[in-house]
């Protein structure tokens, strides 16, 4: 970006806020994730350093790459979805603090990020020569396709909103002097149009169809394990960071200030519960869920933001 | 393995369940130990889909002509260091099943078994101690 030296840039996408700070805020949000859920379970649930010892032993373990597979793809699959997380990272904490940095379209870059990791599992399962993997990735394909179109048709309400505006300090700016999109009616609906996406993407449980356990033997990762399993695990942990921040960022004021972590601990929180809370979906309810019932919110979210409500 | 895997691997040993010709009841009493009663997730014991994530290897069962080979290729499926611990007197003596014709176990002479919990079934905290006790083995 604007003005980085090398180190500089290395300095951001490896420690702060890029890989390191993400990954270790990441961790601790899914023990908070695993404790809340055993709460609601009438569980003890683990200790706070779970998800650190899940690492630890994963590193120790051997990485197999199962026969007749393609290796060089299924090693490089888990790469792309976390490089794309650690670009988000750098990405969202300098557009909060810096609004009027960044570029025009950083909006759509976002967007398009955030689809990569999706694009990981699939071409990882599909290398993997496992039928569990394939099924599970068509499943996350077709979810994919799912979800995208009502979270693309809720991200169009705060652009109408700021006045057509595609880059997020704009956003993040129009909201400091109005207020939040949050507050109305268009807002509140589009916001949780975003929150089921992001359910989706976090592929958490109404929506864990293309990992499910108890059907296809946790499908897209069935073949993974050591090293390559962390990378996934990791993705997933920023995501659980990263997809609320951005929620906040585009309709909640963005995050420079102490009022983002209430916030953020009630998304959390609210993820937390719809995952414990609600059976899995079939996939073609998944996807009739996301295409006419939330795609049909979404236009009415368009058309009363145009209204101006 | 240094000092910090170790800890790692007690920390937190991921399980996978094989049903290698049970009657069932074994299989039971491994569910009861992720109800809330006994809830192992405390000791990071988890029940995974895959013997690709796996470090414990339940057995279950006495091993036949027809699942001797599924069994051994499941445990080479399984990333090492992974320990096996059988749960149930089947795996230890083949019990009441010894005099069958197609019976070809124990277990021991085919895969390295590092823990066993007799009982028809064992109790669920048996075999918490049976997971511990094989973990420390490896
Ligand atoms: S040990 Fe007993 S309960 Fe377990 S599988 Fe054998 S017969 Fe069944």
């Amino acid at each position: 970006m604007i003005g980085w030296s090398g180190w500089g840039l290395a300095f951001r996408f490896i420690v702060f806020p890029g890989f390191l700070f993400t990954v270790v805020i990441g961790l601790v949000l899914t023990w908070v994730d695993r404790f809340v859920s055993a709460r609601v379970q009438w569980r003890k649930g683990p200790k706070f350093y779970q998800p650190f010892a899940d690492l630890v032993k994963l590193f120790t373990k051997q990485t197999m790459v199962p026969k007749g597979s393609s290796k060089t793809v299924f090693l490089i699959a888990p790469v792309i979805g976390l490089t794309a997380m650690c670009i988000i990272s750098v990405l969202l904490f300098y557009v909060n603090f810096n609004p009027h940095g960044s570029f025009v379209g950083d909006l759509i870059v976002l967007v398009y990020l955030f689809s990569l990791p999706p694009l990981g599992t699939i071409i990882g399962a599909s290398a993997s020569r496992n039928p569990l993997s394939a099924v599970g990735a068509s499943r996350e394909m077709t979810l994919y396709f799912g979800y995208e179109l009502p979270f693309l048709l809720a991200l169009v309400v705060p652009v109408i909103k700021s006045g057509g505006a595609i880059r997020l300090g704009s956003l993040v700016m129009a909201q400091q002097a109005g207020g939040p999109f949050l507050y109305s009616v268009s807002g509140v609906i589009a916001a949780l149009i975003v929150l089921a996406s992001i359910q989706a993407k976090l592929g958490y449980v109404p929506f864990d169809i293309a990992d499910a356990d108890q059907e296809i033997m946790t499908g897209v990762y069935a073949e993974y394990s050591g090293a390559s399993l962390i990378m996934f695990r990791l993705t997933k942990a920023m995501m659980l960071f990263l997809l609320p921040l951005f929620l906040i960022t585009v309709f909640w004021g963005g995050f420079a200030n102490w009022w983002a972590i209430p916030k953020f601990l009630l998304i959390l929180l609210l993820i937390i519960l719809i995952k414990n809370t609600n059976p899995r979906f079939q996939i073609d309810q998944a996807l009739r869920f996301f295409w006419f019932g939330l795609g049909g919110l979404g236009v009415l979210a368009v058309i009363l933001a145009f209204l101006n409500l | 393995m240094n000092k910090l895997g170790r800890w790692g691997l007690k920390r937190s040993p991921w399980v996978y369940h094989i049903a290698a010709a049970s009657c069932n009841n074994c299989d039971i009493e491994i569910l009861e130990l992720f109800t809330p009663r006994y809830d192992v997730e405390r000791f990071g014991i988890v029940l995974v889909g895959s013997p690709r994530h796996a470090d414990v290897l339940l057995v279950t069962g006495v091993l036949n002509r027809k699942n001797l080979p599924r069994v051994l290729e499941v445990y080479e499926q399984t990333p090492k260091p992974c320990a096996v611990v059988g749960i149930g007197t089947c795996v230890c003596n083949n019990h009441i099943f010894r005099n069958s014709y197609n019976v070809v176990g124990p277990y021991d002479k085919y895969l390295p078994m590092h823990a066993y919990v007799p009982g028809c079934p064992p109790k669920p905290e048996a075999m918490i101690a049976g997971i511990l006790k094989a973990l420390g083995k490896l």
